[in-house]
């Protein structure tokens, strides 16, 4: 299937900028998250690359609450592509506890995911790192640059952010600092669904409607992915036809019932929809401004 | 609970995914509070664009933070950031996506407030179409006229003029037309290809998606409508090619990939291609893909390429075909939109960023600031943040682009602060500048004043001027060898030698010693260059000639020595019996006797030869330059 003018207009600004990254910085390194943009993001990677390897290891930020299937997915594909894969985990995190049955959704983001990017990028000695963010997810994200600029502690000062003129970057960085760049700041949650279809990637099956495991739980469908879940007395635990618009930490990720069982019916169903993808996300939800908040912190 | 914010949805798109028009980037600007934000918010809700947890937020967040009571504050879906949102400003480029069954659009949102011009700037320049908003109330403003030049200076050529909050005027046609009738006397002197006019109430959404029953005199399209037919070129490959390279691809020995976008025109397997700065050609192998292999691409592609030959090129070279080549220089007139806090200070090296490369450059001259309020031009020693220039400038070596008008991408660099790492300019390419004016820039790696160091010695051109047997050679050759036993490296320049070499082919008219001089003073301007200390004996008769060898080296290189004797004590003299020849009528255009010899005004020395000795007149000679500080004693 051939792209669209639209989708492949979309392609080759993505693989310009994954180069110039590529050719203007030390040490890069690909955030992997393993979701649907990471897949798109890999994707395009190894196009901008062929005949050689993407030049830069992929980074997983493992919180230990993914999705057993998501890691299936993350092990599989980078054995399948024989690139080198990080898997970070905040061990401190990890001893203490933290995990989102026990703490606030906001602190448990800090330690598990913010705080262990943090550790994984200064570890890696990375002055790069790509990230699969939309500007259209998410209402703070509308006004971040391509190549966005980390301070030495990997805050984001909206305030300061370079002038992004043209496709010329300014990818200059003082000592301690760091880029993030988003290859896919152009594109739409539609402009995915309709690469991965006309590119053939393969997902994740949680994108994909399939009995599962779940317990309603703040009005949203939560899957009992394993057995640490903790099931309040009231709770119980059915099997209903579900599938996730998008994929995080378990517990904290919403199922919607659906019947889309193909990629086609996934894009028909996405074209009907009448609430956002991040609805899934309870992350989000604390505040408006939640996201703008996490992002300065370093938050991808 | 309010919840997450996106603005896709292509829920109009459901019945017919397929687009038959090309994606449209689109800028909204205009003052502040001609309302922009409300009028994006207004086009994504009408085209029910907008899902229900985004519009249950935006109901919470009106009541919070909204200027209209009870009723949805559309702004508020686009003011992302929460100072803008606490401020009621927008303070930096948004972008939105949204598709019709007609077209796919990317929207920069740009701030309206003078401060954040650069954020304009940085709008505008990836954009194809503007909407500039005007306040029917309030008409052009300082900021339209502004924006407007902004958006044509950066390559925008269409503009829909859309004329906000028309239920204010209530809905007058003739506030409308004077407002148009005002902006086209504006857009007169820019370069808008075409300027639609839509009279809107962006609260009420009239004129936005459909007509409005208020104005039953407009006759024409919607925005919405206008926008999803709008035509505006994009880089067809009917342009010239130019592909610079981003990427060397050396996967092995036997592999080397060019990667790059093709910026502009198309390129196919066999085509014979330039890289643009060295001049070398080759022909394309392949053009690698994934998928297989392409016979042809065509801008904005993204390609990798191999090379027939194996010729040099790194990331900045710009490829192109043979018959159509880039120009390259390092020097050339540019606009400048200056954006950082720290002003611009011509001769200061800044970091340029052109294709790809980054090298040193600077502003040797600003031609003039350009008053974007009123069009004025006037000249300027500096930019500060926000102003345009007109400057000339410098870089460290030559590279490869075109005119912006041209290109827009091969056109374009950026200049980035080499302290703060800031960007400092958006530049616009109008034209390259003749090599002829590039001198400066071969002093960079060694210089005269390091020549002349390692000589331990100030360079000088000693310029003696007099009649002929005046005495200047005899001088001259006494002081040059009291200089060389002070180790000091020389170099004579004698009259009646260059003449048997370098200026043989001239005569003694007045122009063919014009041009003795002047060749003279090219090669005295090169020694001193070199770092050594001239010493040129010239009759030189003439005032404006020894004054253009003077203005050729620095001011404090030329002395100019005036061997002062009268006309009849060197006739008298005559070493070489040229006067008594002249006096005969055997010799034409001879000093002093049938052509004059212009007395220096203001020579740094004027020695008379009739009342002291050579010896003593050389003495005299290296003392002033001890005097000066250009010896040491």
């Amino acid at each position: 299937m051939s792209l669209t003018p639209h989708l492949r207009r979309l392609e080759a600004e993505a693989v310009f900028i994954l180069r110039e990254a590529v050719a203007e910085f030390r040490r890069p390194v690909m955030l992997y998250s393993i979701g649907k943009d990471s897949s798109v993001m890999l994707h395009l990677a190894l196009k901008a690359f062929y005949p050689a390897k993407p030049p830069f290891p992929l980074l997983h930020v493992d919180t230990t609450w993914k999705f057993r299937e998501m890691i299936t997915f993350r092990d599989q594909t980078a054995a399948h592509l024989e690139m080198e894969l990080i898997v970070h985990t905040n061990e401190d995190g990890r001893k203490r506890g933290v995990s989102p049955f026990t703490c606030s959704s906001s602190a448990y983001t800090q330690a598990m995911k913010t705080e262990a990017l943090r550790q994984a990028l200064n570890e890696g000695g990375f002055d790069a790192a790509f990230g699969g963010a939309r500007r259209d997810e998410e209402k703070s994200r509308a006004k971040e640059r391509i190549f966005s600029h980390r301070t030495a502690s990997h805050g984001w000062d909206p305030k300061t952010q370079r002038p992004e003129l043209w496709r010329i970057f300014n990818t200059r960085l003082g000592a301690g600092e760091t880029m993030r760049i988003f290859p896919l700041s152009n594109w739409t949650e539609t402009d995915v669904w309709d690469y991965i279809a006309a590119e053939n990637i393969p997902v994740v099956p949680l994108y994909l409607a399939k009995e599962r495991p779940v317990v309603r739980r703040n009005g949203a469908y939560i899957m009992v992915d394993d057995e640490r879940f903790p099931l309040a007395p009231d709770e119980v635990v059915e099997s209903r036809r579900v599938r996730f618009r998008t994929l995080g930490c378990y517990p904290l990720t919403g199922a919607i019932e659906s019947e889309a069982d193909t990629l086609e019916a996934i894009i028909a169903e996405m074209r009907q929809a009448s609430t956002s993808e991040r609805q899934g996300r309870l992350i989000d939800f604390d505040e408006s401004a939640s996201m703008e908040r996490k992002k300065r912190e370093g938050y991808f | 609970m309010t919840a997450p914010f996106i603005a896709d949805a292509e829920i109009l798109a459901k019945a017919q995914p397929s687009r038959p028009r090309p994606t449209l980037r689109v800028l909204t600007c205009g003052s502040v509070d001609d309302g922009k934000s409300t009028l994006v918010g207004r086009l994504l809700y009408e085209r029910q664009l907008i899902f229900d947890d985004q519009l249950a937020a935006l109901r919470s967040d009106s009541l919070r933070h909204g200027t209209l009571g009870e009723e949805i504050d559309f702004a508020l879906l686009v003011d992302g950031l929460e100072a803008e949102r606490e401020q009621g400003i927008t303070i930096d480029v948004a972008y939105r996506y949204f598709s019709t069954p007609a077209r796919s659009f990317i929207l920069a949102d740009a701030p309206g407030h003078e401060q954040y011009t650069r954020n304009m700037a940085t709008g505008a320049s990836n954009a194809e179409l503007a909407i500039l908003l005007v306040d029917a109330r309030k008409g052009l403003l300082t900021q339209t006229r502004r924006h407007a030049t902004i958006a044509s200076l950066l390559g925008v050529r269409h503009i829909v003029l859309a004329v906000n909050k028309m239920d204010l005027v209530d809905y007058n046609q003739a506030v409308f037309e004077r407002i148009v009738g005002e902006f086209e006397s504006v857009a007169a002197s820019l370069a808008f290809r075409s300027v639609e006019a839509i009279p809107i109430s962006a609260r009420y959404g009239e004129n936005v998606v459909a007509g409005s029953a208020n104005m039953p005199w407009r006759d024409g399209p919607s925005l919405l409508t206008y926008l999803e037919n709008a035509d505006v070129e994009t880089d067809g490959g009917d342009a010239p090619l130019r592909l610079p390279v981003q990427w060397v691809n050396r996967r092995s020995d036997a592999f080397r990939g060019f990667a790059g976008a093709i910026a502009s025109g198309r390129i196919q397997v066999g085509d014979e291609i330039v890289a643009a700065a060295s001049g070398r050609k080759t022909k394309i192998a392949r053009i690698v893909a994934m998928g297989g292999d392409l016979f042809s691409a065509a801008a904005p592609d993204s390609v990798m390429v191999t090379f027939a030959d194996e010729i040099d090129a790194s990331r900045g070279d710009v490829l192109c075909h043979p018959t159509n080549r880039p120009n390259v220089a390092d020097q050339f007139a540019a606009h400048l939109i200056w954006m950082s806090d720290d002003s611009l200070l011509p001769g200061r090296s800044y970091l340029m960023k052109i294709n790809g490369r980054s090298l040193a450059a600077s502003v040797t001259e600003i031609k003039h600031k350009l008053d974007v309020d009123t069009g004025a031009k006037s000249a300027a020693k500096t930019l500060s943040l926000n102003e345009i220039g007109f400057c000339n400038i410098a870089a460290a070596a030559p590279v490869a682009f075109d005119s912006y008008d041209e290109n827009r991408t091969t056109g374009a660099f950026i200049l980035i602060d080499r302290f703060s790492n800031a960007t400092a300019a958006a530049g616009i390419i109008a034209f390259p500048l003749r090599r002829a004016t590039n001198i400066h820039l071969q002093e960079q790696s060694v210089s005269k004043a390091t020549r002349a160091r390692l000589k331990h010695q100030t360079p000088a051109v000693l310029w003696f001027t007099g009649l002929s047997g005046a005495g200047k050679s005899t001088i001259a050759n006494l002081v040059e060898s009291k200089l060389v036993e002070r180790h000091a490296h020389t170099l004579m320049l004698d009259g009646d030698n260059v003449r048997h070499g370098l200026n043989k082919d001239l005569g003694f008219t007045e122009a063919d010693r014009v041009e003795n001089i002047r060749r003279v003073g090219e090669v005295a301007k090169l020694m001193v260059d070199a770092g050594l200390i001239v010493l040129c004996a010239f009759i030189s008769p003439f005032r404006a000639e020894r004054r253009m060898v003077r203005s050729l080296v620095g001011e404090q290189e030329f002395i100019e020595i005036f061997i002062d004797a009268p006309l009849d004590v060197c006739k008298e003299r005559d070493p070489k019996g040229l006067y008594k020849r002249a006096l005969a009528g055997e010799i034409k255009n001879f000093t002093g006797v049938d052509q004059p010899y212009e007395t220096p005004e203001s020579p740094e020395l004027k020695l008379s030869s009739a009342e002291r000795s050579a010896e003593a007149i050389a003495d005299q000679i290296i003392a002033y330059l001890e005097a000066n500080g250009m010896l040491s004693v």
